[in-house]
């Protein structure tokens, strides 16, 4: 293990890169998964909702997809990470993949990444890489007001009508599942944590739960039990989902390579 | 702000003043607290750096843009504007005058300081732009840019954006 320094920096920028499109396309996918609700919401203030958290996501991605594409070298920027990669290159978590469903399951989904990613950013802040510690530090100030709609929502709508809480407990059981993989550390993330510039996943979890259940209990639904783990998107290994809703964010991109707004 | 700032610079922190910001255009990006630097690189020109105030915020690119294209139709030929993240923008950074500019525009402006994240969990008291009152109740997190909520003022019904706490 007498790496040189060139070779040791050449590995952990690698490290580095496949980390930041972990949380980036997190961020990503889940935002193109947002932008599916324009024009469709419940109510106009929703829309205008899931429009500025796909927003603030989409801005996380752009930051963390053009370090991706810097640490790559080339030519490349932060469409070609974003257009140009086939399913398998993506490293998000399985969860967001997921097709929005109803408005319910839409903001269920929203509250476990939210909740995920309060945790996460704020351990993110004392990165050791200046590039993802500041990204946290401001973004951390975002997902705090997304917390609060999409918790604020799942209250309303667990502890509202009969129809309403049937809708979100089903969501709820539905979408449980992929919450696991939140916390097991992938390859990119093991070797992000083994160098400082991540968390373990695994120490996210005690915090992610107490955060859920607190909101669950006022909503009053019913925590699932978990389930053997068998999610893999952080490792490029995902559902159908994925593919269907790339063909549609890079079908420009694909069809008109180059083309510019 | 720039107490070692030199003439040239002094200049540039004036034209700054000069770039409106693109959402609310009766605030210039000095009121916004969104330039963080300027300066002179002598042959290498002039950089500015400049905070978004949110990270997908679409008025960024623009406000980078304007920036440059004032500055170089005022003489300076190369412009350089950075995108300084951190320490993150925040809304203690409207300036007073942006504040009172806000109102008068019908935005109420952020309740109060960003101090603690707990802040968040309890309800700012906002008062209408309109008639002053504290009564009023929020509709909507987000509205029509993400650095605003709606509200609606309760004594003259009037609804109306805020300039969220961030």
């Amino acid at each position: 293990m007498s790496a040189s320094p060139v070779e040791s920096s050449a590995a952990s920028s690698d490290v580095l890169r496949r980390y930041a499109l972990t949380v980036g396309d997190t961020s990503l996918i889940l935002a193109q998964r947002l932008g599916e609700w324009i024009g469709h919401a419940p109510a106009l203030e929703e829309d205008l909702a899931l429009a500025n958290i796909a927003l603030d996501l989409l801005g996380q991605a752009r930051y963390l997809l053009s370090h991706a594409a810097e640490l790559q070298g080339g030519e490349r920027t932060e469409d070609d990470v974003a257009f140009l990669r086939d399913p398998q290159d993506f490293l998000n978590l399985s969860l967001v993949e997921q097709p929005n469903g109803d408005f319910g399951q839409t903001i269920v989904r929203q509250f476990l990444v939210d909740a995920w990613q309060l945790e996460l950013f704020e351990r993110l802040q004392q990165s050791s890489e200046p590039r993802l510690a500041d990204l946290a530090a401001k973004a951390i100030k975002e997902t705090r007001y997304h917390f609060r709609f999409s918790s604020g929502w799942v209250v309303r709508l667990g502890d509202g009508t009969e129809e309403s809480h049937r809708r979100v407990q089903t969501a709820l059981d539905a979408l449980w599942r992929f919450t696991h993989e939140m916390f097991v550390a992938s390859p990119a993330e093991q070797e992000a944590a083994a160098l400082g510039i991540a968390p373990d996943p695994a120490s996210l979890a005690a915090g992610w739960s107490s955060r859920v259940d607190e909101v669950l209990k006022e909503a009053t639904l019913k925590r699932p039990a978990d389930v053997a783990y068998s999610w893999h998107g952080k490792r490029g290994q995902h559902s159908e989902h994925l593919s269907r809703l790339l063909a549609e964010m890079q079908s420009m991109q694909r069809t008109y390579p180059g083309a510019q707004w | 702000m720039v107490a070692a700032a030199s003439p040239v610079e002094r200049e540039v922190w004036r034209l700054l003043t000069e770039v409106p910001d693109p959402e609310i255009p009766i605030l210039n990006v000095i009121e916004l607290g969104v330039v963080r630097y300027v300066r002179d690189e002598q042959e290498r020109g002039i950089a500015v750096g400049v905070s978004p105030t949110y990270t997908g915020c679409p008025a960024t690119e623009v406000i980078q843009a304007s920036i440059k294209e004032h500055l170089q139709r005022a003489g300076f030929a190369a412009v350089r504007v950075d995108t300084v993240l951190a320490p993150p923008w925040t809304s203690d950074w409207l300036t007073e005058s942006a504040r009172e500019k806000l109102r008068e525009y019908g935005i109420a402006p952020p309740a109060e300081s960003v101090e603690s994240p707990r802040r968040l969990w309890s309800e700012p008291t906002v008062q209408c732009p309109r008639c002053s009152s504290k009564q009023s109740e929020r509709v909507s997190e987000f509205a029509s840019t993400p650095c605003k909520a709606l509200y609606r003022c309760t004594a003259c019904l009037e609804p109306f954006e805020y300039f969220k706490c961030i």
